[in-house]
């Protein structure tokens, strides 16, 4: 009974955008960051922001979760303000952004998925702590969870904190550079998960900066260069015209991106990402 | 007995400081207990001149005003000016000290007040300060009472909010998106601080109380991985200060202060000890950047 009302009332709503953007601008010194963005996002999708680096990736993400204070414009979320959809609304900050020798067990982590302003003071119920088992086992981390987290891999870390935002059970999920750091292989089951919660409905978006993998990966496509270059189904974003604005003169890149969508083929990435590991660990 | 009042008087404030220590430790704050020993002055000595008289109440409260509005300049500086959090503590504390200076050397010329009055307490006459009830029965040192009840809150504060302090203090960003507000936690976290530092400085001295908010914990950061294990550790840790602090300052008929922060140092370096040990044993360093 209580499904078929869910199910109703999803329908009534399933027309409303999962995220508005509106006249959005952000800077960081007075420097703008962003600058008038405006798009929306429908639900069910799974969606990328891509853009080259310092392009306002992140600060968009955080001007979405209230992080940051725009200097104008708003953002609703299925039609509402943050505040009133806060527990639809999941968030996975960059694997960077915390300190990893913080001394907590993986469990302990991914429960804070858990933590709402009205449980801060009660201890974790036996069904959160299925939730957070049953989301640990979602990202194959199930018997890492009574480990340190400062002894984690890279790629361990972000399914930890993918865990923790799916311990959440939220409707939309805003993940920061979810790939960064991560081995191929991990990627891959990162993604699939991501492809399973689309299907459940959830709306993913995701932070990306890997342009060759943009296109396989996502249905809808935000292009951002401060401004908003464009957004809508990945067809129609990732046409050679938008993505030179977007990355302006680095054509050797572009034009190679659009022969391989040309062949709609892509290349393994093993060694870029190897290269990539590398880096993230020195 | 003035053992046992020294003793216990010393042990609930290390288990203060170290307590919250420990959180200022992973908040990477470790340093704002020195700086509120400093800027507190100037507080000391409005509250001198606002009552009048060098009364212990009126300027603790002044120096635990001041002790605050140090971590809301420095979380201000660091926030809003983009400066780094130490260099905020400097710039803060420095300042707030200087201002002390100039208010005791233009205003209060004649009389004696400085730092040391009411700050640098000395532990040894903990014992001479006792409470007596009328009818002559003593309630021990009034030091003790103060420092068991600031524990007790310290420990319900930690006990009451363990969930929002780990949460804001390992991920803010991820608490604020939850709706948790890390702005009022870490006020009402700061307060706390400034109120323990200030109530400790007053019967063990300064240095000890630095000492005791940052040894402790940093021991126990070394020897497990574990937050709830880590706060068990600063515990016991504090108690083997504060009773071999005592016991090695009458061997060497030294200052009670200095030997416990002496004995502190020495159970840091033991703590090290059995870390570099543990690492050995496992073969591979845990506090470096694991490699996948």
């Amino acid at each position: 009974m209580r499904w078929v009302v869910k199910f109703e009332s999803l329908k009534m709503e399933i027309n409303t955008p999962a995220l508005e953007v509106h006249n959005l601008t952000a800077s960081y010194n007075r420097k703008p960051v962003l600058w008038d963005i405006d798009f929306q996002l429908p639900q069910g999708q799974l969606i990328g922001i891509v853009g080259p680096n310092g392009s306002g990736k992140t600060t968009l993400l955080k001007s979405i979760m209230g992080l940051m204070e725009p200097d104008s414009g708003y953002v609703n979320l299925f039609g509402k303000k943050l505040d009133d959809v806060r527990e639809r609304v999941s968030y996975v900050p960059q694997r960077e952004s915390v300190d990893w020798d913080f001394p907590a067990s993986v469990f302990e982590v991914v429960q804070m998925g858990r933590y709402r302003k009205s449980n801060l003071f009660r201890r974790m119920s036996t069904v959160d702590r299925e939730i957070t088992t049953r989301s640990l086992e979602k990202v194959n981390m199930l018997e890492y969870a009574r480990r340190q987290i400062s002894q984690l891999s890279g790629g361990q870390q972000q399914r930890v904190f993918i865990a923790r935002s799916l311990a959440q059970q939220a409707d939309i999920y805003l993940m920061d550079e979810p790939f960064v750091g991560v081995d191929a292989a991990t990627e891959e089951s990162i993604l699939a998960l991501l492809t399973e919660m689309k299907e459940q409905g959830k709306t993913v978006v995701i932070v990306h900066h890997d342009l060759q993998t943009a296109y396989e990966y996502f249905d809808w496509i935000v292009l951002l260069n401060t401004r908003l270059v464009a957004a809508g189904p990945k067809d129609e974003v990732f046409t050679s015209d938008l993505l030179q604005e977007a990355y302006g003169g680095r054509l050797t890149v572009l034009s190679r991106i659009g022969d391989l969508i040309a062949k709609k083929d892509f290349p393994l990435r093993e060694s870029a990402f190897k290269e990539k590991e590398g880096r993230g660990d020195g | 007995m003035e053992a046992l009042y020294i003793i216990l008087t010393a042990f609930c404030i290390a288990l203060s400081c170290g307590t919250l220590g420990s959180f200022l430790i992973l908040r990477k704050m470790a340093m704002v207990g020195d700086a509120i020993s400093h800027s507190v002055l100037p507080g000391i000595v409005i509250a001198f001149l606002i009552s009048g008289s060098r009364n212990n109440i009126p300027m603790l409260i002044g120096a635990a005003v001041v002790g605050v509005l140090t971590t809301v300049l420095i979380e201000l500086l660091h926030k809003k000016a983009r400066l780094q959090e130490d260099a905020s503590i400097g710039v803060t504390f420095t300042w707030l000290f200087a201002i002390g200076v100039i208010l005791i050397s233009a205003f209060t010329g004649q009389v004696d007040l400085d730092q040391e009055c009411v700050l640098y307490g000395e532990i040894a006459y903990v014992p001479l300060d006792l409470i007596i009830t009328e009818s002559g029965i003593s309630l021990g040192p009034r030091a003790l009472w103060i420092s068991g009840g600031m524990a007790l809150l310290v420990l319900v504060f930690v006990r009451v909010g363990y969930k929002a302090l780990v949460i804001t203090t390992f991920n803010p960003d991820y608490a604020k998106a939850l709706g948790i507000s890390t702005l009022i936690w870490h006020f009402i976290f700061m307060g706390l601080v400034s109120l323990t530092t200030v109530i400790s400085f007053e019967s063990v001295g300064a240095i000890l109380v630095v000492a005791l908010l940052i040894a402790p914990p940093a021991a126990a950061y070394l020897l497990t991985g574990q937050l709830k294990k880590m706060l068990f550790y600063t515990s016991i840790i504090s108690l083997l200060i504060s009773v071999g602090g005592y016991a090695l300052a009458t061997w060497l008929n030294g200052s009670i202060a200095g030997a416990m922060a002496t004995v502190a140092g020495i159970l840091f370096a033991g703590a090290y000890a059995i870390y570099t040990l543990k690492l050995k044993g496992r073969g591979k360093p845990s506090l470096s950047k694991s490699s996948s």
